[in-house]
């Protein structure tokens, strides 16, 4: 434990050794905040019967720069290790596989995260000023901060298999952005195209990120999309784990 | 401490060592010799379970390095070719961070960052970034890295590479220290170094042992490495091959100053045909100007033994 401990503290810590960790926490909450801002004032605007809460999780506003941060977050994690050979020495440090490969993603979803904690104090903010309820209902922030928790475990985990895959962070970025935008597109194929077929409809409803979060903000926790995001990164971590071995072995 | 058994690494099409055999008891510092590409790094990223074996076994303190890693990697400290260190690090917060990755108690942490930080000199750039750092200094990291779990054995991968001879000599004080209750196994291309510290030498060439001995016994039974210089005016005679047929002369060349020929004579192992060749200009009636024998050093064997066609 105390071994994952370390290298989970290194993880986090070599996010803000580099300019880009600011950089990147700049931009997103330039971004946030504006997509929180477009959303009061469409509400303003329009006698649309949603929340603030749904108008700031779930537009075009959030999704681009919601997905163009994971390759960001995990492009470094394992192409810089690579390509400076550092990577030996934590290999030949008397650590296990699993605990590098977990304090990896552990990392960059704890990084996630920290982006994201800001962001609650525009709701706050709101109801102190206006008087008004931000959400439904206090599930809804629940429901809707879960998703953003659950989004992240798996596009992270994306993004760091696409890192041990490359020794040039580019290419892990590039990569990683490809894998989340073709996960995310899947999921707006029913709104893209007449889907006749039930069964796809509901497999393609099964994986749909916007529908996940239409129904999360609502305060509707829905047991599938928790499932499928948590087997998911399990599965993706695997994957990782695996190739993290044969690249060691191949070498 | 170490037992290498029949240890064979392919890559791709390239045999990178050839079922390679030996054993390095506790205590012994042994010097891993050999050219560029002759399989030093590959044995030792094997030894400290950074790459695997393609056949054979190694063994770490009885560990199988591949079987029991994790128990096997306790027992070292490595400090692999071209020092890779986080650049974005300090110097003391990355040794206490190795110190804890290796772990050390964290009781004992700031002790043992203390110790090496003061054993390999580091003291005035502990609060420096490591991306600040000169070569050498950079190399004394990675010593520090190498030594801050206190383990029983060092793999040292070209230690004193870019370093300046103060610093080299320095580093050197520091390696023999260390060895009074450590094993060592330090790969180099400086054979002076080889011949200060090492009470043991093996030469590997294309994946093979040459040679594994003592300094002092390998100049013994290689002083076919030795060679004898003569400057004679040997008039009409043709010197150069009256010479080859000398006892004991494998080769000679010859090259002209003035009316002298200078003949440079590679001799066979264990012979010193100095008086024959005294007796041959003798005879002939050659003015011989210079007699030379030169002993063999330890680079004329290492050359001996790792030429290609040899």
């Amino acid at each position: 434990m105390r071994t994952f401990l370390t290298l989970l503290g290194r993880e986090l810590k070599s996010y803000f050794y580099s300019p880009i960790a600011y950089v990147v926490i700049f931009f997103f909450l330039i971004a946030t905040g504006f997509n929180f801002y477009a959303g009061v004032m469409f509400l303003n605007r329009s006698d649309a019967e949603i929340t603030v809460v749904e108008a700031s999780f779930n537009t075009v506003l959030f999704w681009f720069p919601f997905i163009l941060i994971f390759p960001l977050i995990t492009m470094r994690t394992y192409a810089d290790e690579f390509r400076m050979g550092t990577f030996e020495m934590v290999t030949t440090a008397p650590v296990q596989d699993w605990q590098v490969v977990l304090a990896k993603f552990t990392g960059a979803f704890g990084f996630y995260c920290m982006l994201w904690a800001p962001s609650f104090s525009y709701f706050v903010a709101f109801q102190l000023i206006s008087g008004k309820e931000a959400a439904m209902a206090a599930g809804a922030y629940g429901g809707s901060y879960l998703l953003l928790a659950l989004l992240g475990m798996f596009y992270c985990s994306i993004g760091c298999l696409a890192s041990s895959l490359s020794t040039e962070q580019v290419n892990a970025a590039v990569m990683t952005f490809a894998c989340i935008f073709a996960v995310f597109l899947g999921g707006l194929v029913t709104f893209i195209f007449n889907v006749t077929n039930p069964a796809l409809r509901d497999l393609i409803s099964y994986v749909s990120a916007i529908e996940h979060m239409a129904d999360f903000t609502r305060g509707i926790i829905d047991s599938r999309p928790i499932i499928w995001y948590l087997s998911m990164t399990a599965l993706v971590l695997f994957v990782n784990f695996q190739v993290f071995q044969y690249r060691k072995w191949k070498a | 401490m170490i037992k290498v058994e029949n240890l064979t690494k392919r890559f791709a099409g390239i045999t990178a060592i050839n079922n390679l055999n030996f054993e390095v008891e506790r205590g012994e510092i042994v010097g891993f010799l050999g050219p560029n590409g002759a399989g030093k790094s590959t044995t030792m990223k094997i030894l400290t379970s950074y790459l695997p074996a393609t056949s054979g076994r190694a063994t770490i303190a009885g560990y199988d390095v591949f079987e029991q890693s994790l128990e096997a990697r306790k027992h070292i400290g490595y400090l692999p070719e071209n020092t890779p260190l986080y650049q974005d690090m300090r110097v003391n917060e990355y040794l206490r961070y190795r110190a804890s990755l290796k772990h050390v108690p964290s009781s004992k942490v700031k002790e043992r960052v203390g110790d090496v930080i003061e054993l390999c000199n580091l003291r005035e750039v502990q609060r420096k970034l490591i991306s600040a750092l000169s070569k050498g200094y950079r190399q004394r990291v990675g010593l520090a890295d190498a030594l801050v779990s206190d383990p029983d054995l060092l793999i040292l991968d070209e230690p004193t590479i870019g370093l300046d001879p103060n610093q080299i000599r320095q580093v050197r004080e520091v390696i023999k220290n260390l060895a009074q209750k450590r094993t060592v196994l330090i790969s180099t291309h400086i054979l002076p170094e080889v011949e200060i510290m090492c009470s043991r030498v093996i030469v590997i060439h294309k994946g093979q042992i040459r040679a594994s001995d003592t300094a002092e016994n390998l100049l013994r039974n290689h002083r076919a490495a030795g060679s004898m210089r003569l400057e004679a005016s040997t008039g009409t005679d043709d010197a150069r091959s009256m010479l080859a047929q000398v006892p004991g002369v494998k080769d000679v060349t010859e090259e002209k100053d003035g009316e002298y020929g200078i003949f440079q004579l590679r001799l066979e192992a264990n012979t010193d045909p100095r008086e024959e060749v005294m007796r041959l200009a003798g005879n002939r009636q050659w003015n011989v100007r210079e007699l030379l024998r030169r002993r063999a050093t330890l680079e004329d064997v290492f050359v001996e033994l790792t030429h290609s066609d040899s």
